[in-house]
């Protein structure tokens, strides 16, 4: 049991980087009931933002000398991959989505799967990105804490922090701002908001952007921790991120948190015991969670949908 | 005048037909090469392809084979099995060779051995490491030692050379070269009075290995096996350095890339792995192949090159000692091969795969640094 707390840990920083994805999948779920496929994908586009800029711009700022500014050295990186990450949602949403807004739900959902296929194989065909694997750079030195049994790097600390406050910083928006009230109205009800004097467009872009940003800084947070990146490398954290929303309650954003952390953790501890067949039983218990509760564990009909 | 004409025009045509007879009975010993000259694995095909030319030169000068000159037929499978049996039927019904070296990727290995086998024309692919390869049938031999071999070796070096006594395995459960790899060493490690204290395995793709590392790291280990690829190991040896492991870390061939270090950094210092030759070696054989592949092709010699060279030397070696160029006593002197090459004492299982030493190649200060020679 000495290794409870470290996996404990393991599976928070992992959960942390499904909860930035997963936000994005139930945001826009909540709001166009679209399941964007592509999600996955401003995840690779984040983190290879972020690696560009490093490369592009880091030596401004002494990148990889002992002297280097590293505040702003990560918040340069930080900003590129929410840039990106926000580019490539809003990108999507204009070309491929939107005009699709009225057709049936079914040809959006596939149109995704091609935005997906599409945004993987152009980057791979990139001669600047290449289908190989890269290795991502230390962006700031790389120290190692011990709390107690446990060991745990800095870059775990601050994958955890980033999201957490991006998270609350997302429940603010939407509880408090203006736009926050106009994105809670149209995932209610579109008509009525329509009718409210709400552009319904321009709220479905903010969210695309929103839910973009976070899979961007999700990326680089990727990047930084698991420094190997590639065009593929959106499809399984999509996926499980995917999951993870929908065990949630798609369309719930607490939801989302709360499934990523779920799943980050089962999946760490189900690792743990039985490594050969650990994954099948992450996803056991998600079957298992969705017999008793189709519509997730936060998904209540009554609740918001967003 | 006429009868002249056709008097001489008969005497030149007999006079030709006599040197054509001549020339055709004291002639070269054909001796089929194949390798994969353009495609994906252009590079593996020219290192492969030196290989063999500098083995039938040196033969050639030192005398030929049974007194004849060899001649070698270089043939190019693109990388693509039907590429591949289109050479070996080429090769073997137009060329009439009396045996094949070849090829490089399993899989085009895989579609010229039943080829040869059908019409008992003895070969030997110098780098196809799938098992399948040989078991095609009794005329197909290999010259480098098959994935798990390196797993036995990597758990000898492990117990021997690092005085390691308990050990974990961490591979991708999606692999079969990955998991053959850490089950053979684990076997071995058993075998050697070592404990396997975890053997853990990963979903191909993962990314996060802090699960099965935690547990590897707390059961205290030694030495950790890690059979995956570079981009893995490299996740894998950063991951563990995270959580607090300093202890020596072992693989396969599946390290052997520049980005190993590139991705892995300082995490992969103090991590050994096992592999078919380094140029760094200091045995003589290994030397003078070096220096005389230097000045043929003026650029350091790969273990592809190393393994084409030995093939091509492997099956000359056996047609000499066969004294004859039938394919059945070719086949048996394959058999009882037991000669040093430049990778190593090379003999033949029953399945005719290599018995022969391993290298041991280091990573220090960023560096593929050679380490020593395992024999198993």
């Amino acid at each position: 049991m000495s290794t409870f707390f470290q996996q404990l840990l393991n599976g928070i920083q992992l959960g942390s980087i499904y909860a930035l994805i997963a936000l994005g999948y139930t945001m826009v779920y909540g709001i166009v009931r679209l399941i964007n496929f592509a999600h996955g994908d401003f995840f690779m586009i984040g983190a290879y933002a972020a690696y560009g800029l490093y490369y592009a711009l880091g030596r401004l700022f002494g990148a990889g000398n002992p002297g280097a500014n590293y505040l702003v050295l990560f918040l340069l990186v930080l900003g590129g991959a929410m840039l990106a990450g926000g580019f490539a949602a809003v990108t999507a949403n204009r070309v491929a989505y939107k005009p699709l807004r009225d057709k049936p739900r079914l040809s959006s959902l596939i149109t995704a799967i091609g935005v997906s296929m599409f945004i993987e194989y152009f980057f791979s065909a990139l001669p600047a990105i290449g289908p190989s694997f890269r290795g991502f750079p230390e962006v700031f030195p790389k120290t190692i804490i011990k709390i107690g049994t446990a060991s745990v790097s800095n870059y775990v600390i601050i994958d955890v922090a980033v999201a957490a406050t991006l998270m609350v910083v997302l429940t603010l928006l939407v509880k408090f701002s203006k736009v926050g009230k106009a994105m809670r109205a149209v995932s209610q009800d579109k008509e009525a908001a329509k009718l409210m004097g709400i552009n319904i467009e321009t709220i479905i872009g903010v969210t695309f952007l929103i839910g973009g940003a976070f899979a961007g800084v999700a990326g680089l947070l990727s990047g930084l921790t698991y420094p190997r990146i590639f065009p593929y490398m959106g499809i399984l954290p999509g996926l499980k991120a995917f999951i993870a929303a929908v065990l949630g309650g798609i369309g719930n954003i607490p939801g989302a948190m709360l499934g990523s952390y779920i799943m980050g953790i089962a999946e760490t501890y189900a690792n743990a015991a039985n490594s050969l067949i650990g994954e099948g039983i992450a996803f056991a218990i998600l079957i298992v969670v969705l017999l008793i509760r189709p519509q997730g564990i936060l998904g209540e009909k009554t609740a918001d949908k967003i | 005048m006429k009868k002249k004409f056709i008097a001489v025009l008969l005497t030149v045509l007999s006079v030709s037909l006599i040197l054509a007879g001549c020339s055709q009975k004291t002639t070269e010993i054909k001796i089929g090469g194949v390798g994969p000259v353009s495609g994906e694995a252009a590079t593996f095909g020219q290192s492969t392809k030196e290989g063999y030319e500098l083995a039938v030169e040196e033969w050639n000068k030192a005398g030929g084979l049974l007194g004849n000159q060899i001649k070698l037929i270089f043939q190019d499978d693109k990388g693509d099995p039907t590429e591949a049996a289109t050479v070996w039927t080429k090769l073997i019904s137009q060329d009439k060779v009396v045996a094949i070296v070849g090829t490089v990727m399993s899989k085009c290995s895989l579609a010229g051995a039943p080829i040869s086998q059908a019409n008992k024309v003895p070969m030997i692919s110098p780098t196809s490491t799938n098992p399948k390869v040989t078991e095609v049938g009794e005329f197909i031999f290999r010259a480098c030692f098959i994935d798990p071999f390196q797993g036995t070796v990597g758990a000898k070096f492990a117990y021997e050379n690092l005085n390691a006594r308990t050990a974990a395995c961490i591979f991708d459960v999606g692999n079969d070269y990955t998991k053959g790899l850490s089950e053979f060493f684990r076997d071995k490690f058993i075998e050697l009075g070592g404990e396997i204290v975890a053997f853990e395995a990963h979903a191909t793709g993962a990314t996060d290995f802090k699960a099965q590392l935690t547990k590897i790291i707390a059961a205290k280990p030694d030495v950790i096996y890690i059979s995956d690829y570079y981009n893995d190991v490299a996740l894998i040896a950063k991951q563990a350095r995270e959580l607090g492991y300093t202890g020596p870390l072992v693989g396969g061939d599946g390290w052997d890339s520049p980005d190993l270090v590139k991705i892995g950094g300082k995490a992969v210092e103090n991590g050994y792995f096992t592999n078919h030759f380094s140029k760094d070696d200091p045995s003589p054989q290994v030397q003078e192949f070096v220096r005389k592949y230097e000045a043929k092709f003026g650029k350091t010699p790969d273990a592809l090159a190393a393994l084409a060279y030995d093939a091509m030397v492997i099956m000359l070696d056996a047609i000499k000692r066969a004294g004859s160029t039938d394919p059945e006593k070719i086949r048996a002197a394959l058999a009882a091969t037991n000669i040093q090459v430049v990778s190593g004492m090379i003999s033949f299982d029953k399945n005719r795969n290599p018995i022969k030493s391993a290298v041991i190649i280091a990573i220090k200060d960023g560096q593929q640094v050679y380490q020593t020679t395992v024999n198993p």
